[in-house]
């Protein structure tokens, strides 16, 4: 390996940090004699750059030329950035050589376009190809599929990674049609829906002999940028929703949108990126995924937008009064996983420890529950529930629970204010 | 009151609660062998460790407990918090005396304190296995210093020792001075004697492999690009990246 090599990794690296997938879950896999590497089926994080973001794999594109010029994206072709292209023999030698150090769990390779799809991709299936066969690599390996490429390629690059991905982006047509001309949603789907049919058929085949090679067996991945164009978080939910209940898709990604073109003008200049926005809407998938939650709960024509003072999950809660107080010795799991305050850990450990006493809310606050939150939304023991939401009112509980902004003075809730006229 | 003394190992509290029940006394504190007597002390019972005593009970245990709790007292053993064998202790009392499993009660003090102390420990394993830091050495072995909160070295072999099965390594405790190498065929826990062979928690410039300061700033400089300058957050990275790791990560030097 040549010094050369670290300034390309950088120029490479600088292109791809803007995907914010990093996952390296959904597979476990021992390690086989003569090669190198597991997989771990809960991911492992190595490490956390200062934006607090993980590092779980080695996040590189292979090439940050493209023949697009999409307007949102860094490396679009009429950007004056520096370019540069890995050779396939320095990116798989980069990646053992870091995988060997414990530095990454396994590579994410991504790609700009360079002449067609399909000569991009290609290219991309060789490294994997190379890493795993050749070097018997058997750590995590996670692939951009590149929109427009054929079924076959999608195929083949299916055996060798353990998660392919497309992404969305934006999440309506028009919108995309808007930034990136060159594009459609029709390109983006039809990768998504080969991977689709090679989980289905892979499965079938894998109940006839278990010697079948697997096919992506951490599934798909996808994303959305987020603040970027004019889409409401119903628009992004649904679509999530949607994509939620096709086979294998395993996570939607949302993206903060950052300025890195600010002088187009077809993008909102932002004076900086929605984070809070973004982190309600990971929170809502959080709901759709493990709260049992269906997205016309979170978000309505009434309210198509996330609240962004309170998560979901207490906005839905201020909305239907009606639905507390929760009996903590009584309610069944999934109403629990309604309360604020309660997540699915310790709605687990009430429901089996309820079995041997009756819990107060001393041993609610032992267990982790957040009584700071969930008081105004059950009963137990002694709690009888004169604080709760249905015996005040929504309102009142909000004022309370919204975070109280710094040299701002709150009104005295108790103290009536008296209006004298003038 | 009455207290046990033991010699601090694991066997040695088992075979105290062996004794304990063979005797039908139960002490109120558990004391090291040197350790000063307290005040108030009415009878001292020293106990002298005994395999074939602490196998009864861990077997009686494996009879009464599900293997994933059984497996939470090594756990809250190895966390070394003050007290901890205590709560391990108790915790067996109340396997043996209940009639039914203790185990997901919750609600009481010691089943959810053996419970959280495990979670950190497991916590700290997963941080070892996620910021151990190897480097080449000359020879050819990846070194890795490395001093946890809690003594989770043992934990962490299963899953070095099978992802990388086809290099030498070694695992060092600077906190505790022990470690593990593992020399493609098995693993040996190792003391090392040599002082100048880890210097600030790096291992010394000079003893590398030629190639491994090329790879280190290579990651450094990897580390460095991944950031994104529009959403730095101090604190959440300290979160997740604890400040007493920085020592040994080759990307926060």
């Amino acid at each position: 390996m040549k010094e050369e090599a670290l300034a390309k990794l950088q120029i490479l690296a600088e292109s791809a940090k803007y995907d914010v997938s990093c996952a390296s879950s959904g597979t476990t896999r021992k390690s086989k004699a003569g090669g190198i590497g597991s997989t771990a089926g809960w991911g492992i994080c190595h490490s956390f750059t200062e934006d607090g973001r993980c590092v779980s794999l080695l996040k590189i594109m292979l090439t940050n030329y493209c023949i697009y010029d999409c307007a949102y994206c860094i490396n679009r072709r009429s950007n004056d950035i520096r370019r540069a292209t890995f050779s396939v023999d320095e990116l798989v030698e980069l990646t053992i050589e870091f995988y060997r150090r414990n530095y990454i769990e396994g590579l994410f390779l991504s790609s700009g376009v360079i002449n067609n799809p399909d000569y991009t991709m290609e290219r991309m299936v060789r490294v994997i190809k190379e890493l795993r066969t050749t070097h018997r690599f058997n750590g995590y390996i996670h692939m951009k599929s590149i929109p427009g490429c054929s079924q076959q390629l999608v195929h083949e690059a299916g055996l060798y990674a353990d998660r392919l991905s497309v992404n969305i982006e934006i999440p309506t047509e028009k919108n995309l049609k808007l930034l990136a001309p060159e594009k459609n949603h029709e390109s983006v789907f039809k990768p998504m829906q080969f991977i689709q049919q090679g989980m289905i058929e892979n499965a079938e085949e894998r109940k006839k002999s278990r010697y079948v090679q697997r096919f992506v067996p951490a599934g798909q991945s996808t994303q959305m940028i987020v603040g970027a164009t004019d889409e409401s978080d119903k628009q992004i939910l649904k679509t999530s929703d949607f994509l939620y209940n096709q086979p294998g898709m395993k996570r939607v990604y949302y993206s903060g949108f950052i300025p890195v073109n600010s002088y187009d003008s077809r993008l909102p200049a932002l004076k900086q990126p929605p984070l809070v926005r973004e982190n309600r809407l990971y929170q809502a998938d959080w709901l759709l995924r493990f709260y049992e939650f269906k997205v016309d709960e979170i978000v309505d024509d009434k309210h198509p937008d996330l609240d962004l003072e309170i998560d979901p999950k207490l906005s839905w809660a201020l909305r239907h009064p009606e639905f507390f107080p929760v009996d903590i010795n009584k309610a069944e799991y999934r109403d629990l996983l309604r309360v604020p305050g309660i997540g699915v850990k310790s709605a687990k450990l009430i429901v089996v420890s309820r079995r041997y006493t009756r819990l107060n809310a001393q041993d609610l606050k032992k267990i982790g529950i957040v009584m700071k939150k969930a008081q105004y939304f059950i009963t137990c023991n002694e709690l009888s529930g004169l604080n709760t939401v249905s015996d005040t009112s929504p309102e009142y509980v909000r004022s309370l629970l919204v975070p109280k902004k710094k040299g701002q003075k709150q009104p005295d809730l108790h103290q009536m204010s008296l209006i004298f006229p003038e | 009151m009455i207290v046990f003394r033991y010699d601090k190992t694991f066997e040695g509290l088992l075979t105290a609660v062996f004794d304990a029940y063979n005797r039908n006394t139960f002490p109120v504190k558990l004391l090291s062998s040197d350790e000063i007597e307290l005040l108030f002390v009415d009878a001292c019972h020293t106990v002298i460790t005994d395999p074939k005593k602490s196998g009864r009970v861990w077997k009686g245990l494996e009879k009464r407990m599900m293997p994933v709790t059984r497996n939470m007292l090594t756990y809250v053993w190895l966390s070394e918090i003050s007290g901890c064998d205590e709560t391990v202790f108790r915790y067996i009392r109340k396997v043996f005396d209940s009639k039914t499993s203790i185990e997901m009660n919750f609600a009481d003090d010691d089943v959810l304190q053996v419970r959280n102390i495990a979670q950190k420990v497991n916590r700290e394993k997963l941080r070892v296995i996620e910021f151990v830091r190897f480097q080449k050495t000359a020879d050819g072995i990846f070194f890795a210093p490395i001093a946890p909160e809690h003594n989770v070295l043992p934990l962490t072999l299963e899953h070095f020792t099978d992802r990388f099965a086809d290099q030498q390594w070694i695992i060092y405790d600077t906190k505790r001075d022990y470690g593990y190498f593992y020399n493609l065929k098995e693993t040996t826990e190792i003391t090392l004697d040599s002082d100048t062979l880890i210097l600030e928690g790096k291992v010394n410039e000079e003893l590398l492999d030629p190639n491994e300061q090329l790879f280190q700033r290579m990651w450094k400089s990897y580390f460095r690009s991944m950031a994104i300058k529009e959403r730095i957050n101090p604190k959440l990275h300290r979160q997740h990246l604890p400040v007493r790791f920085w020592k040994y990560l080759t990307e926060k030097q």
